[in-house]
């Protein structure tokens, strides 16, 4: 499976990633080999085969609930404590909805 | 006392002895770990203020004449991918270079409460993406055993600190075979447990169907010793089991006599020279203690690396969209609209590796394609776990390689992503199936490089995967 340029730049954007025409060259060699590799899982006949997300294990159904009990929680301060641009205890983000 | 040959065990006699407080420990383990650390780069920040109050608190027990703790005075390092409260947790990402957790993951909050004294946050690859940790922002890490190579990664300085004796037991995380491979190439044990046996809180998610938290250690007891104190169920983590956690001291008693060891010949057909010949010796040792060695066969193994890094990489893709220049990290200068700051932010702070994964993760998950890779690669999940299901029919344990060759220099295998993908084999299969594995030292190669040796066992069967790599270790094993 050999990936175009072109092909990179619209994966980019769908992640939300800003890459140099550098990084668009390089990721299209190095994916393209990747993704040559994985062509290998077509050798395989998987019909019937149930899909595996998670390592599951027997248990009740209910084992992962716990009791709705109120809890303590991040006070507001803790929690934009970390966020690079704030103002009166919210996220600050570039305008979205212009007036 | 004598920091880098310290045990748990050793810590608890010199407490009981009065050879020394925890806090003189913590003093003289935080001025070692600090003069040696330049040598590996295998910290990225300690954490003296908090080591000093949990060695207090250890010493507060001591005097009022309780129990310090299944890991008391116990010095250790912690992978910086496992948020400490208070203490910087960079996940070795510029993006986080910043960043100070507001709470302490369940493992951390177990393991101070059993005593134990984190010096500080273990260097690794950026966001626990790689096998060489020269993904870290903030330099590689150099294998103490050899100065000149790599110590294996992701969780390279976890690994580090043990092997170089500026910690006893650490921390680290395994994804692919990120606590194995870097325990083998630094001669250390290193245990992934079985998947939900230790609670994910707290760890900054890369692939949460496959992340665990895992003990490093310089004896199979010591690790023991840690993933007793941490693992169990945490109501903070959906996926982490209500299974007992066995004894497993105790279960390392028992001798090996008549159990069934399986080599996989998928993982020994193509295992040639040094690697090969140290596996037969460890081999040979499991022999003598009667164990009886069966061949067996795990026919799917040749698609595990292919399955893994489409869902390893579907899963990181939308694990690090939280990386948004919002809430955690640093946020790019060049961020006038909503949409530049997002691809900026991400595109100036994370490093190479990591945008690899995200491009590949994003492409096999984008429109048209989720059937042909993601379905395609679960399924084979499947597949790859059945193999494993029908071979613990046959025998009670796998004993394989860890990795196909010993630790590598720097720079050597930066250039091609694939080889360095290729090269994870040995490990992927058992983290795909969730089942426990460890590696142990199995002697080293004529020039004195650390070689490791895998053992497998069915899920939640730590105890006899212990009990197999103590009676190992007690008869030889380590130097085989």
């Amino acid at each position: 499976m050999k990936l175009t340029e072109e092909q990179v730049r619209y994966v980019a954007g769908l992640a939300n990633l800003a890459l140099t025409e550098d990084e668009i060259h390089t990721y299209a060699h190095d994916l393209s080999d990747i993704l040559t590799h994985i062509d290998k899982l077509n050798e395989l006949n998987t019909d019937g085969v149930p899909p595996m997300a998670q390592v599951l294990f027997s248990a009740e159904d209910t084992a992962t609930l716990r009791e709705d009990e109120p809890h303590a929680c991040l006070s507001n301060a803790d929690a934009v404590a970390n966020a690079p641009v704030t103002s009166q205890g919210y996220f600050k983000v570039p305008r979205v909805i212009e007036r | 006392m004598h920091i880098p040959s310290l045990t748990i065990a050793s810590v608890r006699q010199g407490l009981a002895e009065k050879q020394f407080s925890a806090v003189e420990l913590a003093q003289e383990a935080l001025a070692f770990a600090k003069a040696e650390n330049p040598k590996t780069n295998a910290y990225l920040t300690f954490s003296d203020d908090r080591a000093i109050t949990a060695a207090r608190e250890v010493d507060a027990r001591i005097a009022r004449g309780h129990d310090p703790g299944a890991l008391g005075g116990v010095p250790v390092g912690v992978k910086d991918v496992i948020v400490t409260r208070g203490v910087r947790t960079t996940c070795g990402s510029r993006l986080l270079e910043n960043f100070i957790p507001p709470y302490d993951a369940t493992a951390i909050e177990r393991l101070e409460a059993a005593g134990g004294v984190i010096l500080g946050k273990a260097n690794c690859d950026e966001f626990a993406m790689g096998s060489s940790n020269e993904n870290s922002a903030f330099g590689p890490v150099r294998n103490p055993v050899a100065l000149d190579r790599v110590p294996g990664g992701s969780s390279g300085g976890s690994a580090a600190v043990v092997a170089q004796g500026t910690a006893v037991v650490s921390l680290g995380s395994d994804t692919g075979g990120s606590i194995r491979q870097p325990a083998s190439f630094c001669g250390c044990v290193g245990v992934t447990p079985t998947y939900g046996r230790v609670s994910r809180y707290g760890l900054v998610a890369f692939a949460s169907s496959l992340d665990h938290i895992g003990p490093f250690a310089r004896t199979v007891a010591d690790s023991a010793t840690l993933l007793q104190t941490i693992a169990g169920r945490d109501s903070h983590d959906a996926t982490s089991s209500t299974h007992a956690v066995p004894d497993y001291a105790a279960a390392m008693q028992l001798p090996l006599q008549g159990l069934r060891i399986g080599l996989p010949k998928e993982y020994f057909s193509g295992l040639a020279g040094e690697i090969g010949d140290r596996m037969q010796a460890g081999i040979e040792v499991l022999k003598k203690q009667g164990c009886q060695i069966v061949d067996i066969s795990l026919p799917h193994t040749e698609y595990a690396i292919a399955a893994y890094y489409i869902i390893c990489t579907a899963e990181v893709s939308a694990n690090l969209s939280r990386f948004d220049g919002v809430r955690f990290t640093s946020r790019s200068p060049k961020a006038e609209s909503l949409i530049d700051m997002y691809r900026n932010s991400r595109g100036e702070g994370f490093g190479p590796e990591a945008k690899r994964r995200i491009m590949l993760g994003a492409y096999v998950l984008s429109h048209g394609y989720y059937d042909a890779y993601y379905l395609k690669a679960q399924r084979v999940r499947s597949l790859i776990t059945r193999d494993f299901a029908q071979a613990f029919e046959n025998v009670d344990a796998l004993v394989a390689p860890v990795s196909p060759f010993p630790a590598f220099k720097l720079g050597e295998k930066t250039s091609d992503p694939l080889q360095m993908y290729l090269s994870d084999i040995y490990t992927i299969t058992g983290s795909l199936a969730g089942i426990p594995c460890m590696s142990v030292p199995c002697g080293n190669t004529a020039s004195g490089l650390p070689v490791g040796m895998q053992i497998l066992t069915k899920h939640f069967s730590e105890d006899l995967m212990f009990r197999i790599a103590h009676q190992y270790e007690i008869n030889g094993g380590f130097s085989a």
